[in-house]
């Protein structure tokens, strides 16, 4: 099928809601640059600048009982959830108040209320995970959808052969997003992977759609649409986002394997570039929209600058629940 | 009725499956030929019938991604109970266990837990060779955020394996194959508390610890160490992670001598963490060097020749605690 649809119906309200998510996500990322720049973010950090209209796309077409699993590149996915931005900021900055009390940081960043199961430091793991939580709605009738995001270089690893292979079999109502940025790290996917994700997944007998992973009414119609086909019962739908990565795979990587040229035209590409053209054409005031999102962000980025550090004491009661805990004692 | 029964080993760990997918309808059955075939081994016989092809589920040969779809199923409310068929195959779970489901609880700051049973037969004897012999519980042990439990005998078999699908964290239930087929009474009012030893023979001159196939190893030798006026206190581990090192240690204060046996190879096993801890903290109560009865360094073999020369036997733990004594 092709999730190419006159995207003209679209309301602005819809556009905007999904610019607001974007900006956020971009605003909140462009943030961690400076922050890491300056030593704030301990660790490493992996950027989805430019990816932004996936993150917001699929969310758009989520309800309150589906769940996800993502990847090292995470951010996106997990604000456009509607992550908390305080708890999501003290969380990377390694404090006590984070989401996950400062021990998981940006590459394991997650929700249980909001069915996030976390980000992740392993590529592909995610798929799996997400097809145990899809088997899990399935089985309790939840009526929701497990989605895996995962990154193109992720089409190399096993897992994802696997998981498609079993929500095959058993219809689960599974998301498989490919946010295809053309980079496997730091080599071109052309170069790691023979096949194409349509192949795969049609291997499998598994819905595809390919869609421009930089226009986000283009994947929030393209989500909407593979969610009620996943909610119908039909499952698993891969969808294939074709986006663009404008930062490094990790963050100060001066990504001197990529041609000039290519990266002077990444902006180019820029989602929230149309999407703001879009809405100023419509009468919004796109300014205020990111005036008041700076202002989220900067908020939440004092706040865990004056949160507390963990501590080892009460670090390491999270690694078994208490009754382990009794156990050992 | 009685709740006591006589039942072999492989049927307390099916009777401990069926009662907790009666008890709790969030527990489900997945791993390769568990319904229809009932289970390499035959300890998921009947649950199909019982329960229906949504909880017992078989699933293709992929124990990477089955492992992590357990783990995905435990952080979207199931209780799901993996069966890997030999522990061998473990291998290929080792992302979905050491990085996602030991892990989850911590990085995500106590949020949540992975409720989910990993159960797989290890030990050889069998002559299954090297890539269906090991026992490679040593790995398990080493990963914060996971729990090991090795029951030796049908009772605990029954108690532990309902102990692990009721507990909130990830549980390691390591089967094994020569055991399958050994008769016990189970009583199934029993449930089991993991971290907790069993002391299964009380005695005043040495104590052998141990777990799973070896106990009864350990218990043979006991008995013949008792004709010539030995006494050996046997301690059943049953759990690997936490392990009771209180009862260990107690039992040494009262022998002062140690024999740490297990079927796992020697080097940097299990036996070599308790044996390290004695060192610690029993330094004091020792009369002897603490040693270990345990695999060479070698693959487990697959020649009957070979694998005899390559078992814990009666013989090599006498001869171990009668070196303990000298």
């Amino acid at each position: 099928m092709s999730a190419k649809k006159n995207t003209k119906a679209a309301t602005p309200q819809r556009l905007q809601a999904l610019y607001q998510t974007m900006g956020l996500i971009r605003q909140v990322e462009t943030a961690l640059t400076r922050l890491f720049a300056n030593s704030e973010v301990p660790g490493f950090i992996h950027l989805s600048i430019g990816q932004e209209a996936v993150a917001a796309g699929i969310a758009s077409a989520l309800l309150p009982q589906d769940s996800l699993a993502t990847t090292h590149r995470g951010h996106g996915h997990v604000l456009a959830r509607g992550m908390d931005v305080t708890g999501f900021m003290k969380e990377i900055m390694g404090r006590e108040g984070g989401l996950c009390k400062g021990r998981g940081g940006s590459m394991h960043v997650a929700d249980l209320s909001l069915g996030i199961l976390g980000a992740n430091g392993i590529v592909g793991a995610g798929i799996p995970i997400a097809l145990g939580s899809a088997m899990a709605h399935q089985a309790r009738k939840t009526g929701g959808v497990a989605v895996a995001f995962f990154g193109d270089g992720a089409m190399a690893e096993g897992v994802l052969h696997e998981t498609l292979n079993m929500a095959a079999l058993w219809k689960c109502p599974l998301l498989l997003v490919c946010e295809n940025n053309g980079w496997s790290e730091f080599s071109p996917t052309s170069r790691q992977f023979a096949a194409k994700l349509e192949q795969l997944a049609a291997a499998f007998g598994a819905s595809y759609a390919k869609v421009d992973g930089n226009n986000v009414l283009a994947v929030a119609d393209a989500a909407d649409q593979a969610a009620a086909q996943l909610r119908a019962g039909q499952g698993p739908f891969v969808l294939e986002c074709m986006t663009t990565r404008v930062r490094g795979h990790f963050e100060g990587d001066a990504q001197k394997y990529r041609d000039a040229g290519e990266l002077e035209s990444v902006h180019e590409h820029d989602p929230l570039t149309a999407a703001r053209a879009q809405l100023q054409a419509a009468g919004v005031d796109t300014a205020a929209i990111d005036q008041a999102i700076a202002a989220q962000v900067e908020a939440a980025v004092e706040a865990a600058r004056a949160d507390a550090l963990p501590t080892l004491e009460r670090a390491i009661q999270d690694v078994y629940t208490q009754t382990a805990q009794e156990a050992r004692a | 009725m009685s709740s006591s029964t006589e039942m072999r080993y492989v049927n307390a760990v099916t009777q401990a499956l069926r009662d907790s997918m009666e008890q709790d309808p969030s527990v489900v059955v997945l791993g390769e030929d568990v319904a229809n075939a009932g289970g390499s081994f035959k300890a998921t016989r009947g649950l199909l019938d019982a329960f229906g092809a949504q909880r017992v589920i078989d699933t293709p040969i992929s124990e990477s991604s089955i492992t992590s779809a357990a783990v995905g199923m435990a952080l979207t409310g199931l209780k799901p109970v993996v069966e890997i068929m030999f522990m061998d195959f473990i291998t290929l779970s080792m992302d979905a266990l050491v990085n996602q489901a030991a892990k989850a609880r911590y990085m995500f700051g106590g949020q949540g837990s992975v409720p989910m049973v990993l159960r797989t037969p290890h030990g050889g004897g069998l002559s299954a060779g090297p890539q269906h012999s090991q026992c490679l519980e040593a790995w398990l042990t080493h990963i914060p955020g996971l729990k090991v439990v090795c029951p030796s005998n049908p009772q605990d078999a029954y108690s532990m394996l309902r102990a692990a699908i009721a507990d909130p964290d990830p549980v390691m239930f390591i089967e094994h194959k020569a055991l399958y087929a050994t008769k016990g009474t189970v009583d199934t009012t029993q449930i089991g508390h993991i971290g907790a030893a069993r002391v299964a023979r009380a005695g005043r001159d040495v104590t052998l610890v141990t777990y799973g196939a070896t106990v009864s190893v350990c218990l043979k030798a006991a008995d013949e160490l008792a004709k010539e006026g030995v006494e050996a206190e046997v301690v059943d581990l049953r759990s690997l992670q936490p392990w009771d090192k209180a009862t260990v240690l107690e039992s040494l204060s009262r022998t002062h001598r140690a024999v740490v046996v297990h079927e796992a190879v020697q080097a940097f096993g299990v036996g070599a963490e308790i044996v390290a801890t004695i060192a610690d903290e029993g330094f004091d109560e020792l009369d002897a060097p603490v040693l270990r009865v345990a695999a060479p360094f070698m693959p487990a073999p697959f020649a009957s020749s070979l694998e005899k020369g390559y078992v814990v036997t009666v013989e090599r733990v006498i001869e171990a605690v009668r070196k303990t004594l000298a």
